[in-house]
């Protein structure tokens, strides 16, 4: 048996662009942090929240952009035009804004069903509705077949802040707990079901939801709430993660606090995934004072989209901008962000 | 959750802890088989309830890390063949090669699917007859059955252009390969409990009896590792060296007898070369006679593996239970989950990976 393994060439050139870029873990900040923030540095960027915020006419403003190519287009429990609509006006919520206009760049691949197109908007209407926005502008690209898979959609979207504070990962402070709206990871494995036909007994949908009706009244109760957060890409994970290092104060966790439907957690199980990695469409963290936390959840258990929210952890007074976590069985473990996404496990 | 919620219920741990305290007197070192065991240990910390001296050293059961580098580029040049579509297990996308690995070769534009049962390897094949679909079958005796499941019906429905990458290893084999290692430390096995539902645990005896070494068949779950732990040190501090099965709810005896027949009809014994640990004698499987026409090196070119070459990474040393990751100078400096240097730092169960994710760069207080 031999002592000195073998150390194949570290493979750190990203001469190439690879999915894990586009992962929501640590390859894509440094994405962000070595090509786009020194591109585009300005100071509503560098602050590096859902969306940016600025005054307009002693109006403050919050505006966002994203970009959907889910496959398959249809999930259970929503599909990519809800998830275009969803995913903006979440993020404007996580600036405390009051989501108001959104665009829509819809980038259509050649072949697609028209009555798929039909499905996809009426989705998208529903949820601005639902969601108390108007799609007011918009544009359409139809592309080769093959050039893209059947439709991407680009969605940006304005709101407005009716309320004075500055929410962000600069203002947690310590002992402010760490509210979760529901539970995790429906989103990520609905959309890994349909597309792999996993052959699951009951059907896992999307938690897909528009999240700034819970939000709007957390902040209309004048509670003193420092930091909100979606869990989209990374999950839950990725999210403390970067609050943690932004802010530069530990945050502790509990895992036992934090809620996983049992068809979720028998997939993770399954294939090896940590369902705080998972991605989340209708979920948010909220970082308040404990003063608070009561009402908190009161107010989030009036709507049924956060009505199992939870306090899952607190911030600690230490400053290593570090995530840890109580396991279940009482060791201690340090959440991480990932390097990009989870695959799939061997055995 | 049924079979998961009971063994991870801190009660009952604190009572195994407490006990586990009782009954040692003295510092033994024991070796958990297997990386989804090593996984549990660090995700859980399990290792910080241990009485001192009661030393986990983390073993060689990451099918992952131990595939040699050779196969590694062997799959990223067929991936690479227009002709081909390589189907593989998601955790093998990233694992390094000698210049590159097989995400991105996908980037470069490679035709690889990551697949959830190698069954599905097959489908993709008689879907596609103009292609052919090479399958990357590497693994312990857990995945082995549902490997030699995909060749054997592809061999049944007459799907001719299917083949595998066949880079299988056997557990038992690197068990006495440690045992005999002048520098062996291990006193006392977890052997790998999903290994075992598939092969029984009769292969063990003549191991615990030859080398006087307790092995305890252990499951995943917190309270299955640290009850493992519990029967092998109540074994060390008797003097006893004997085979026992803690994880009875999913091992029998004599293994799963079907999984059985179908690995041995569609492979055989050979030697293999372990990424780490170098060539250990009759610890590999190959296709066997009669399946040999699925073999993507009959087909494609033979792999010609080689001795490891030296270089900072220490994770030879890792699986045989002489390091741990921390040990490593290049442990989160030079070797992150982002630029691994070696594969334990790859694989979600590598110990280096383990380590890095769950504790951090910096020690976690306990």
């Amino acid at each position: 048996m031999n002592d000195g393994p073998s150390c194949p060439t570290p493979l750190v050139d990203d001469e190439l662009i690879e999915l894990a870029h586009g992962g929501g873990g640590r390859r894509m900040q440094r994405l962000i942090e070595t090509l786009f923030l020194p591109a585009f540095a300005n100071p509503q960027l560098d602050a590096r929240h859902d969306g940016a915020m600025f005054k307009v006419a002693g109006q403050r403003l919050a505006f966002t952009t994203d970009s959907y190519v889910v496959d398959p287009i249809f999930f259970p429990g929503g599909d990519i035009g809800t998830l275009a609509v969803n995913g903006t006006v979440n993020d404007l919520a996580m600036c405390g804004a009051k989501p108001l206009h959104l665009s829509a760049g819809l980038i259509i691949e050649e072949g697609l069903p028209t009555a798929d197109l039909q499905r996809v908007v009426g989705s998208m209407q529903h949820a601005a509705e639902q969601a108390g926005a108007t799609i007011v502008t918009g544009d359409t690209k139809v592309v080769d077949k093959g050039k893209g898979d059947r439709i991407f959609i680009n969605t940006a979207g304005i709101g407005v802040c009716e309320h004075a504070r500055d929410i962000g990962p600069q203002q947690i402070q310590p002992g402010d707990v760490i509210v979760l709206s529901g539970d995790l990871g429906r989103h990520a494995i609905a959309v890994l079901a349909a597309r792999n036909d996993l052959g699951l007994e009951a059907e896992i949908t999307s938690d897909c939801a528009p999240l700034a009706a819970p939000i709007l009244d957390l902040l209309a109760a004048g509670l003193d709430m420092h930091c909100l957060r979606d869990l989209t890409r990374g999950g839950l994970a990725s999210a403390l993660v970067e609050v943690a290092e932004a802010s530069g104060r530990d945050i502790a966790l509990e895992e036992s606090a934090i809620p996983v439907r049992d068809d979720v957690r028998g997939v993770c199980e399954l294939l090896g995934f940590d369902p705080i990695y998972l991605a989340n469409e209708g979920r948010f963290i909220a970082i308040l004072s404990e003063a608070g936390a009561a009402d908190a959840l009161r107010i989030l258990g009036r709507h049924s989209v956060s009505s199992g929210a939870k306090i899952i952890g607190r911030v600690e007074t230490t400053t290593a901008g570090q995530v840890e976590m109580t396991s279940l069985i009482g060791g201690r473990r340090r959440v991480d962000m990932l390097s990009g996404e989870q695959l799939p496990r061997i055995c | 959750m049924r079979y998961i919620d009971e063994f991870r219920d801190p009660e009952a741990a604190k009572r195994v802890v407490a006990s586990l305290h009782e009954i040692t007197t003295r510092p033994w070192t024991v070796m958990e088989v297997c990386g989804g065991q090593t996984h549990a240990i660090v995700r859980f910390g399990i290792d910080q309830l241990l009485p001192d001296g009661l030393e986990l050293v983390h073993g060689p059961g990451c099918p992952v890390c131990v595939t040699p580098v050779q196969y590694v580029d062997k799959a990223i040049e067929l991936a690479a063949r227009p002709d081909v579509i390589f189907c593989s297990f998601g955790d093998m996308l990233r694992v390094p090669g000698t210049d590159s690995d097989l995400l991105k070769a996908k980037a470069r534009g490679a035709d690889i699917r990551i697949v959830y049962s190698p069954v599905d390897a097959v489908q993709i094949a008689s879907e596609n007859p103009d292609k052919q679909v090479v399958f990357f079958a590497v693994g312990f005796e857990t995945t082995a059955p549902a490997n030699a499941m995909a060749a054997f019906q592809a061999h049944r429905q007459g799907v001719s252009n299917f083949s595998m990458l066949v880079s299988h290893v056997l557990v038992p084999p690197a068990m006495e390969s440690l045992l005999t290692s002048p520098t062996n430390r291990v006193q006392g096995f977890l052997a790998a409990g999903h290994v075992c539902t598939v092969m029984g645990y009769e292969v063990y005896r003549p191991i615990a009896d030859k080398y006087r070494v307790p092995i305890v068949v252990t499951g995943f779950e917190p309270l299955d590792i640290l009850q493992g732990l519990h029967m092998c040190v109540r074994q060390l501090e008797a003097g006893r060296a004997e085979v026992e099965n803690q994880y009875a709810r999913s091992v029998r005896p004599e293994g799963n007898s079907p999984a059985q027949s179908i690995i041995s009809e569609v492979f055989r014994v050979v030697p293999r070369q372990w990424r780490g640990l170098g060539e250990i004698p009759q610890s590999g499987l190959g296709l066997s006679e009669a399946y040999r026409i699925y073999d993507a090196e009959e087909r494609f070119g033979r792999v010609a593996p080689e001795p490891d070459h030296d270089g900072v990474c220490i994770s030879g040393r890792i699986m045989q239970g002489l390091a741990k990751p921390p040990d490593c100078p290049a442990f989160g400096t030079r070797c992150t989950p982002d630029s691994p240097l070696g594969v334990t730092m790859v694989s979600s169960e590598g110990s280096c990976a383990a380590y890095h994710r769950y504790r951090g760069t910096t020690p976690v207080a306990a």
